[in-house]
């Protein structure tokens, strides 16, 4: 079986990677795919680079559970996630999330619930360098917030 | 036991290393953080009860009443901010 996910300081070929995905399967009637890019501005402050960090093993891991769930969950035939680390620039792809299905309800589903997962549970941490110097991204309530809708408590901005 | 520490983001750079082998008599998680924090300094700042830490036994993320055993793999880091 293809790697279902992946950890690259390289960027991505979105269209290679859906068309590896649905390869010559066809019972496929729906793909769905997130992109996350980098954004020029975060906290009201320009952000010129950002650098990301990960757990080697650890993170490969944690996401592998979560495709794992994800296939519980839902009535999906595929699922790929892509991460990027080390050195990424405004208008840059860091994460990439490809689900296919039968039909569009399953796959975006699937898709959104991976995205929730992997903003809490996933050990990424990204670093903004910024005109005031640099500095560590906070982690959001919201996203916590975003996965307790799935029945998943999370608390990984939680002291 | 051996226990194999390691540190990520802002705990390593705080602490000014990505990991450690450590000698302990520490029996979980929690007690092991108590004796990184009673070493005082970057260890104790970062590590400080009251502070957003998350900790992961063995490569899965654990509350500390999780229990250590011979060569386990601990890793101390802030919440996680991917995607």
């Amino acid at each position: 079986m293809a790697s279902r996910v992946s950890i690259q300081t390289e960027d991505f070929d979105v269209a290679a990677e859906i068309a590896a995905l649905r390869a010559q399967d066809k019972r496929v009637g729906a793909v769905c795919t997130f992109i996350g890019t980098v954004r020029d501005r975060n906290d009201g402050q320009a952000v010129s680079t950002m650098e990301l960090e990960h757990y080697p093993g650890m993170t490969e891991k944690s996401i592998e559970a979560m495709i794992d769930e994800a296939f519980r969950r839902f009535d999906i035939y595929a699922a790929r996630v892509i991460h990027r680390v080390g050195l990424l620039q405004p208008l840059d792809q860091i994460v990439l999330v490809v689900v296919t299905s039968a039909h569009r309800g399953e796959s975006f589903q699937a898709c959104e619930f991976l995205m929730d997962y992997l903003k809490t549970q996933a050990p990424f941490w990204k670093k903004e360098q910024t005109p005031e110097g640099a500095r560590w991204v906070d982690a959001r309530v919201s996203d916590d917030a975003a996965l307790a809708k799935w029945g998943i408590a999370s608390s990984n901005t939680a002291a | 036991m051996r226990v194999n520490l390691k540190y990520f983001a802002s705990i390593r750079e705080s602490v000014g290393t990505g990991s450690e082998q450590l000698q302990t008599t520490a029996a979980t998680l929690g007690a092991l953080r108590d004796e990184l924090i009673a070493r005082g300094g970057a260890h104790a700042q970062s590590l400080a009860r009251g502070r957003a830490v998350r900790v992961a036994l063995n490569q899965v993320m654990s509350g500390e009443e999780a229990a250590l055993s011979e060569g386990c793999e601990v890793a101390f880091f802030p919440p996680v901010t991917g995607g």
